[in-house]
């Protein structure tokens, strides 16, 4: 069954939350990775390989970089 | 005891060690004659002959927040706790940036993060490795991260000279300032090594006390029966300042960094040399350099490890060039051998043996060696004398390094 965008999101927030201390609850979709939450590009690949375990989506290098915010992700994920 | 050049003083100091996750309660414990050094309860314990090390008394995991703490290798976070503290301590308000240096080395960089990535490479393949894992492993990433940290762009270095690698970067730390090219400068050495591959390859040097039915007995420099030396971790920060900088900005100064000496060997890659000809020089020259006389050396915060070969050369190097006066500490007896680090918390020993007036005991010492001819402080801390006085702080290191750094109360 797929996930709803609220799972995913809660998912992505413990995950960012893991990786750079944000708290998941400032984790919203229209939130720019770099811009808004000042997450650079290794930590970015950090968060990539582990939404990659916990959704069993891989994320190409190719695609990542298209993934400017947290609802491109939600989008990448339930697409 | 006056030099023509910059004058560089100690204004901050940063701890973390097996007795203490701090400057304070390292240099109580130090004081107190207490033992860092403790059994290892690692499931690996079975595959190495020594079964003990001087682990660090506060985890840097429970320092440091947890997203900060896994991307840095467990020796970078010793030494950013440490410089933290030191930096914190040093309460400098306002510095040029490009005026402000970092000179941090370890004496085997991210061993555990090579070693680690290693079993994921091959056991999950490279796409699972740490997209950190290169700064984590590099010798240099400590200095990197606290640079960053505080903001440095006069120059971040790296030393790595093995167990001199601590002095050696205070050292360098010391000319950075008298050069001109910095007016602060955040230094010292760290270590994170206890690991079995690490105490293997010791052992296999016949290196390490084996005294695995008294693990607190075992580092005991200068005692007949020592058999090793004994593996701690952690780090020691100093921060310096050119005394210009430092007054103008009204700061506390705990010591003056006199001047730094350095030789090498030139004759083992791991073994000392016999005459102790180096480790004279390195001290000779750290008179020289700081324009003081052995009568001025009041305290040696000695390297003396507890390994057979070295312990008593040092001493002799020590009356031929400073005399048999100076009061002679062996504080690895109790925070163990920190390696690239213990050149870092030897100096904040040091600074603080003079800034107290108080030279810390050597534990374990119960029959003194043959051929031992300075005056140990064996047991209890010694009281050392007022007025204007000064202090060496020696670490030699594999591969033939000699280094002495000395210091002088305010």
């Amino acid at each position: 069954m797929a996930l709803t965008e609220q799972e995913i999101l809660a998912g992505i927030g413990k995950i960012i939350n893991e990786i750079t201390g944000i708290p998941a609850s400032e984790v919203s979709p229209e939130k720019n990775f770099v811009d808004d939450l000042d997450i650079d590009s290794l930590s970015m690949v950090e968060i990539a390989v582990a939404a990659q375990d916990e959704f069993g989506v891989e994320i190409p290098d190719e695609q990542l970089k298209h993934l400017k915010t947290v609802k491109d992700v939600i989008n990448f994920i339930q697409n | 005891m006056s030099t023509d050049q910059v004058r560089v003083v100690v204004t901050g100091l940063g701890a973390t060690t097996p007795l203490g996750g701090d400057v304070a309660s390292t240099w109580s414990a130090l004081l107190a004659g207490q033992s860092g050094v403790r059994n290892l309860t690692e499931d690996w314990v079975d595959s190495v002959p020594v079964k003990f090390a001087a682990v660090a008394a506060v985890d840097p995991t429970e320092v440091l927040p947890r997203p900060e703490a896994r991307r840095l290798d467990r020796a970078e976070q010793f030494a950013l706790v440490a410089a933290r503290e030191a930096w914190a301590h040093a309460a400098i308000d306002k510095v040029d940036p490009e005026r402000l240096g970092v000179v941090v080395g370890s004496g085997i960089g991210g061993i555990t993060t090579i070693l680690a990535a290693y079993d994921t490479f091959k056991e999950k393949g490279w796409q699972r490795l740490s997209p950190y894992t290169v700064p984590m492993l590099m010798p240099n990433g400590a200095a990197g991260w606290i640079g960053i940290e505080v903001g440095a762009r006069a120059g971040v270095h790296a030393t790595v000279s093995a167990c001199a690698t601590g002095a050696e970067s205070i050292g360098y730390a010391i000319e950075m300032i008298r050069s001109g090219r910095a007016d602060v400068v955040v230094a010292g050495g760290t270590e994170a090594a206890i690991h079995p591959l690490n105490i293997g390859s010791f052992a296999a040097m016949r290196a390490m006390s084996t005294r695995n039915d008294a693990p607190e007995l075992a580092s005991r420099p200068w005692d007949k029966d020592r058999d090793g030396f004994v593996l701690g971790e952690g780090a020691g920060i100093v921060v310096l300042e050119s005394e210009e900088h430092a007054l103008a900005r009204g700061a506390k100064i705990y010591a003056v960094a006199a001047g730094v000496g350095y030789s090498a060997d030139a004759h083992h890659i791991a073994q000392p040399e016999p005459t102790g000809a180096g480790v004279m020089l390195a001290m000779r020259r750290a008179l020289e350099n700081s324009g003081l006389t052995g009568q001025d050396i009041k305290h040696v915060n000695a390297h003396s490890t507890s390994t057979p070969a070295g312990d008593v050369v040092e001493t002799l190097a020590i009356k031929e060039v400073i005399g048999a006066h100076p009061l002679v500490s062996g504080t690895k007896s109790m925070t163990g051998h920190l390696l690239g680090g213990a050149g870092g918390i030897e100096s904040v020993f040091t600074v603080l043996a003079l800034h107290e007036r108080i030279a810390p005991g050597t534990i374990n010492l119960d029959n003194l060696d043959d051929g031992v001819e300075v005056d140990i402080v064996r047991g209890e801390p010694r009281k050392l004398p007022d007025g204007q006085i000064a202090a060496i702080n020696n670490s030699f290191g594999f591969g033939g390094h000699d280094v002495a750094v000395a210091f002088t109360s305010i």
